[in-house]
């Protein structure tokens, strides 16, 4: 089993059609919505979180480029500033995944765990020194 | 057996005074009980680090050629608008200042990106901050426009003030409503999302001396990473909150005006936030030293987090709207815990304030006081405690009808 995080550009004419559902359907794969957006007579986007076995996942991802979809890995990340972090922990409660949390709670010390971390930006605003960014 | 602060003094002065953190007593105490750990602890290290709004800076900037009063006009730092009304090149920034174009909360909740808070924090920091005064202009100030570049290091005096700091116990919130909510103590999820908590706890300067017996106005105190002072009582302060046996209040109760000089202080301690949809304020590290005159001194330095309890409220309603209900109380040991209980449900939780940060302004302050470089000061005057003190009204609102 593999796993592998997309971010896909839908061109306008496309936007109607089941192309991601066939990743299911046709190629054993389960994905989890990470974000989506789509604006009318414009661009659809999408981050998927694909699982499944690894040469499915290349399968799935040539047909979604045979179907017209612009298929990039995702580079979005979220990153702590931590000069600027005051280890205050507001965005421990605020993370849905747990990636934000404390590490001890004799230091109550706030660390970040990259792996967990859904580039869902809930913690950005919450955060009073605004030390996490979305880099791409 | 008890010592006085000239004794304790006399010790840190040839290296010998035992100096441990308000953590650290605890376990002392503990191991060695209350009468030998007295007699061998000196002194006692606090710290907090948390937004604090009812902060600010005040400096004189120098005067010009030919002179410029700024008092009656306006002045901007940062596009920040600095108070005037003083004599001609004196100006106070408050923390919560807004920039004059910010939309606030016009699409909410407003971003609140810069502020006093910032400016202060980057005065502090040696950068260049951005000047400008528009001034009617007098026989004696002819000069109207002022744009320039200012630097802390070219100022005469640079101070904070903050009119009240360092509360004693705070609130924990919580939002019972159904949409999110955005205040000082953060972002509040809906239905009990999630709780918020602004207190160092164990740690905090208020509750390991909770009479006010060892601090007072003129105590000496570790202010922003440099030396302050306590100047007075803070605004709202209120030691008539109801207390534990232990003599620590189970609501938000004293609080100090603190000063000290802004060009000793380092930003990592003077640090501007925002609050989204709520504004700008300003993180202040604040440490203060307790000498351990007596057991009973000793003993109120040993609070732990399972012994200082503080109320549960709704911010989406009780607070806004004045109401005095609280939905509980949890001690702080469960509140750092990550989880407490509200209404039945489990509700995680989050600091404001910073325990991590809070631990290193006490360690920094009994590393100076162990090398000799801070000693302790008696008060001149005791902060109000007890039936005499006065009590904190709200507004006697008496409202004004159009054409009388």
């Amino acid at each position: 089993m593999a796993s592998r995080k997309i971010v896909l550009t839908f061109p306008k004419d496309k936007i109607d059609k089941p192309i991601v559902f066939k990743l299911i359907k046709d190629f054993n794969l389960s994905f989890n919505i990470m974000k989506a957006s789509i604006t009318p007579d414009q661009e659809g986007h999408m981050v998927l979180e694909l699982d499944g076995d690894k040469s499915e996942i290349d399968r799935g991802i040539k047909h979604l480029k045979d179907e017209g979809v612009k298929v990039e890995p995702l580079s979005k990340e979220i990153r702590v500033d931590w000069n600027k972090c005051t280890q205050c922990s507001a965005c421990v409660s605020i993370c849905p995944t747990g990636a934000l949390y404390v590490k001890d709670r004799k230091t109550m010390a706030v660390d970040f765990d990259a792996e967990k971390c859904i580039a869902c930006e809930l913690c950005i605003r919450p955060c009073p020194p605004r030390a996490i960014k979305v880099h791409f | 057996m008890a010592k006085t602060i000239k004794e304790i003094n006399e010790k840190i002065k040839q290296g010998k005074a035992v100096v441990v953190n308000a953590e650290e007593i605890i376990e002392i105490v503990a191991k060695k009980g209350l009468a030998q750990a007295a007699k061998e602890v000196d002194v006692v290290t606090t710290g907090t680090f948390g937004p604090m709004c009812s902060s600010g800076a005040y400096f004189n900037f120098g005067h010009t050629k030919p002179k410029l009063k700024a008092g009656g006009g306006t002045a901007l730092l940062n596009n920040v608008p600095a108070y005037t009304g003083w004599a001609a090149v004196d100006l106070y920034i408050g923390a919560t200042a807004a920039t004059v174009d910010d939309p606030l909360n016009k699409i909410h909740p407003g971003e609140f990106a810069y502020g006093g808070g910032h400016v202060i924090e980057e005065l502090v920091a040696g950068k260049d901050v951005r000047l400008q005064v528009e001034a009617y202009g007098t026989d004696c100030y002819p000069r109207k426009h002022l744009d320039t570049w200012i630097n802390i290091n070219d100022l005469n005096e640079a101070l904070l003030f903050n009119s009240r700091n360092a509360y004693q116990n705070y609130n924990v919130a919580v939002n019972l409503s159904d949409r999110t909510i955005y205040t000082y103590l953060g972002t509040l999820k809906p239905k009990l999302g999630n709780a918020n908590y602004c207190s160092a706890g164990q740690l905090s300067p208020l509750l390991n001396d909770p009479y006010y017996k060892t601090l007072g106005i003129g105590t000496r105190i570790w202010l922003g990473g440099g030396t302050g002072y306590i100047v007075w009582q803070g605004t709202q302060h209120n030691p008539h909150a109801p207390r534990l046996d232990n003599g620590v209040p189970k609501r938000p109760a004293g609080t100090l005006a603190l000063i000290g000089d802004l060009k000793q202080m380092d930003p990592k301690w003077i640090k501007g936030v925002s609050f989204v949809g709520y504004g700008v304020s300003l993180n202040v590290g604040i440490g203060i030293p307790i000498p351990i005159l007596n057991e009973e001194i000793l003993k109120y330095t040993a609070v732990k987090d399972e012994d200082i309890v503080a109320a549960i409220v709704d911010y989406s309603d009780a607070y806004p709207n004045g109401k005095p209900e609280v939905l509980g109380e949890v001690d702080y040991k469960t509140v750092k815990s990550g989880q407490i209980e509200v209404k039945g449900k489990k509700v995680p939780t989050s600091g404001i304030s910073s325990y991590k940060r809070a631990l290193e302004i006490a360690n920094d302050l009994k590393d100076q006081i162990k090398k000799g470089k801070f000693l302790l000061t008696e008060k001149v005057a005791d902060l109000p405690v007890g039936d005499s003190a006065p009590k904190f009204k709200p507004l006697k609102e008496r409202p004004i009808k159009e054409g009388k």
